[in-house]
């Protein structure tokens, strides 16, 4: 019997992808995993200490505060771009979705944001809401704010700083979830709509009967896509606030967070081995979001379906 | 009811529609337009009528002067660009033969192999930044153009293959039955299809752009020279000096803005349609 040759096409096909796909990007992801489990001790020698950099992590108070403090800003971070970037990105996309007309020049004029780098974004809001300008203060001034000492300073108080900076990046990031949306809409056959409209339903009901339940798969991609997104954000805060994350912290969060721990900040040195345990942290909480994602919701969906 | 009060009704919804959207619109475009306008003026100009369009009098562009003489952004420019440029073509090209293994050849390890390469769409690189530093470190290869090239290429790759080879998979079987009925080899036959494709392959390389050409992370940690600054670091940089020169600052933000909106106008089409392709399960 004769063996079939072995297939070279197919692994020249295959072999540069996966190289340096593999090389570049799983490797060091796996070196980075193994990484966190040894301790550098003076001499450059690694000292393997098993889960104890995470139990430090976890429970060390020098670590655990602005680890905890970080997660909770991250979370907070979340929770306003769940609740206003994708809302009001469903409602712009139902309203592009209504066939009127130039609606490809709202969408593209929306979109902008998005593909502008956020270091120039986050620039641009900073001297935008600088006292030195006046634009802020001068809006203040019309709508009788003006001696509100939170609003006059929103980036430099611990109270507002995160919100603010979280609906800067709303503001720039709401294209995507308009775009996603947007697309499911489309899809939905025009006679259905057509059907609820001659039957006297208002827009309201066609929303919430028809068009809401077809593309609740899109709700989920867009869930998970903003989570991912926002747990492993680093930019924005950087290029505001610079690497403390200030003020305080307050507006610290995992990305800033890992990059302090890797490099190190003012007077304290990088530690490699704590920063590939922050980062080890990361990608635990983000493949936790991605399995409820894939076992909780899209599950349910498929049962929903048959 | 009479039809036409029903016609009113729609007459209202549709302005509604529109003033609600050009709303909404004034609000994105309002901050860039500021930012945009103030830095053709002079600096008192900026701060006393920062909502006014320059005149004669407050025109000035000593902010770009400033720029030019002040910074490298040219040589800023060039690094982006290579960088996004080789990354792109990599992208595209290894992604399209991964993509078209995937999807034409029926082999053992298929399966794994396209679950393998899809993990990287959902997990992030740059929680690998330890190691890729350390890596790239070992190679010599931290400030240089092609660590970035390597680490965005390894970045885009993953969705690159995800979008091309559904693309592949929905190429009707008939001409490549007849190329090979030809007589013709496999890797002939692909670069017969790759033109049936071109418009995906345009696709994945608007969405691709974007991370790339955007990113300050990977530049930061492992391009920070001088001489490797992309233009986003460049940026960063330059803006954090010059707190009180605010018509370089302004000059800056426009000078870096206006080359992505340029490519945003001119690839919005491929852009938009990939974005809904890569969503679409």
């Amino acid at each position: 019997m004769r063996r079939k040759p072995f297939p070279w096409h197919i692994t020249v096909f295959l072999a540069p992808a996966v190289v340096i796909y593999t090389v570049i990007m799983i490797y060091p992801m796996i070196a980075s995993l193994d990484f966190s489990l040894y301790k550098t001790i003076e001499g450059g020698k690694h000292v393997f200490v098993g889960l104890g950099n995470y139990i430090t992590l976890l429970t060390d108070p020098l670590w655990s505060k602005p680890f905890w403090n970080a997660f909770r800003n991250n979370v907070i971070f979340f929770i306003i771009h769940m609740t206003l970037q994708n809302p009001i990105g469903l409602f712009l996309a139902v309203l592009l979705a209504a066939n009127i007309r130039g609606a490809w020049i709202y969408r593209t004029i929306i979109f902008t944001p998005t593909i502008l780098s956020v270091v120039l974004i986050g620039f641009a809001w900073k001297l935008i809401l600088s006292p030195t300008w006046g634009i802020w203060i001068s809006f203040l001034d019309k709508i009788g704010l003006a001696n509100n000492d939170v609003a006059i300073t929103l980036l430099g108080n611990e109270k507002s700083a995160l919100i603010t900076l979280a609906l800067i990046s709303v503001w720039q990031n709401i294209g995507i979830p308009m775009m996603l949306f947007l697309a499911a809409l489309i899809r939905i056959p025009p006679e259905l709509l057509e059907a609820a409209q001659v039957d006297g339903a208002n827009s309201w009901r066609i929303f919430w009967r028809i068009q809401f339940p077809l593309i609740i798969p899109t709700v989920g991609i867009v869930a998970i896509l903003t989570f991912i997104g926002n747990f492993n954000a680093f930019d924005l805060i950087y290029a505001v606030q610079g690497s403390l994350a200030g003020p305080s912290f307050s507006t610290d969060i995992m990305g800033t967070f890992f990059f302090r721990t890797f490099f190190g900040y003012q007077l304290r040195p990088g530690d490699p081995n704590m920063g590939a345990t922050v980062a080890g942290m990361m990608l635990l909480i983000i493949l936790i979001g991605v399995l409820i994602y894939l076992y909780g919701w899209q599950r349910r969906m498929e049962e929903v379906q048959f | 009811m009479s039809g036409k009060r029903y016609r009113w009704l729609r007459v209202l919804k549709t302005g509604a529609i529109h003033a609600t959207l050009l709303a909404y619109s004034a609000l994105v475009l309002f901050p860039i337009l500021l930012i945009l306008v103030n830095s053709f003026k002079a600096q008192m100009a900026i701060f006393n009528e920062p909502l006014k369009l320059p005149t004669p009098q407050t025109f000035s562009l000593d902010g770009y002067k400033t720029l030019f003489d002040m910074a490298n952004f040219q040589h800023y420019f060039l690094n982006s660009l290579i960088v996004t440029v080789v990354s792109l073509v990599l992208i595209v090209y290894l992604g399209a033969m991964a993509g078209w293994a995937l999807a034409e050849y029926e082999f053992k390890l298929n399966t794994f192999m396209a679950i393998y390469l899809a993990l990287g769409i959902m997990v992030p690189i740059r929680l690998g930044t330890v190691g890729i530093l350390r890596l790239l470190a070992g190679w010599h290869l931290v400030n240089t153009l092609t660590a970035l090239i390597l680490v965005y290429t390894a970045m885009g790759l993953p969705l690159s293959i995800f979008i091309l080879s559904r693309f592949f998979t929905q190429l009707p079987p008939d001409f490549k039955d007849a190329a090979r009925i030809d007589g013709a080899g496999e890797y002939r036959i692909f670069t017969l299809v790759l033109p049936l494709v071109r418009p995906a392959l345009g696709t994945v390389a608007a969405i691709s752009m974007i991370p790339v050409w955007n990113d300050l992370w990977f530049p930061l940690i492992l391009a920070p020279s001088e001489k490797t600054k992309t233009v986003v670091l460049g940026a960063q940089v330059f803006l954090g000096q010059f707190l009180n020169n605010w018509q370089a600052i302004l000059a800056a933000l426009s000078l870096a803005m206006i080359p992505a909106v340029i490519l945003y106008v001119i690839f919005s089409k491929q852009l938009i349609r990939g974005l809904t392709a890569g969503a679409v399960k």
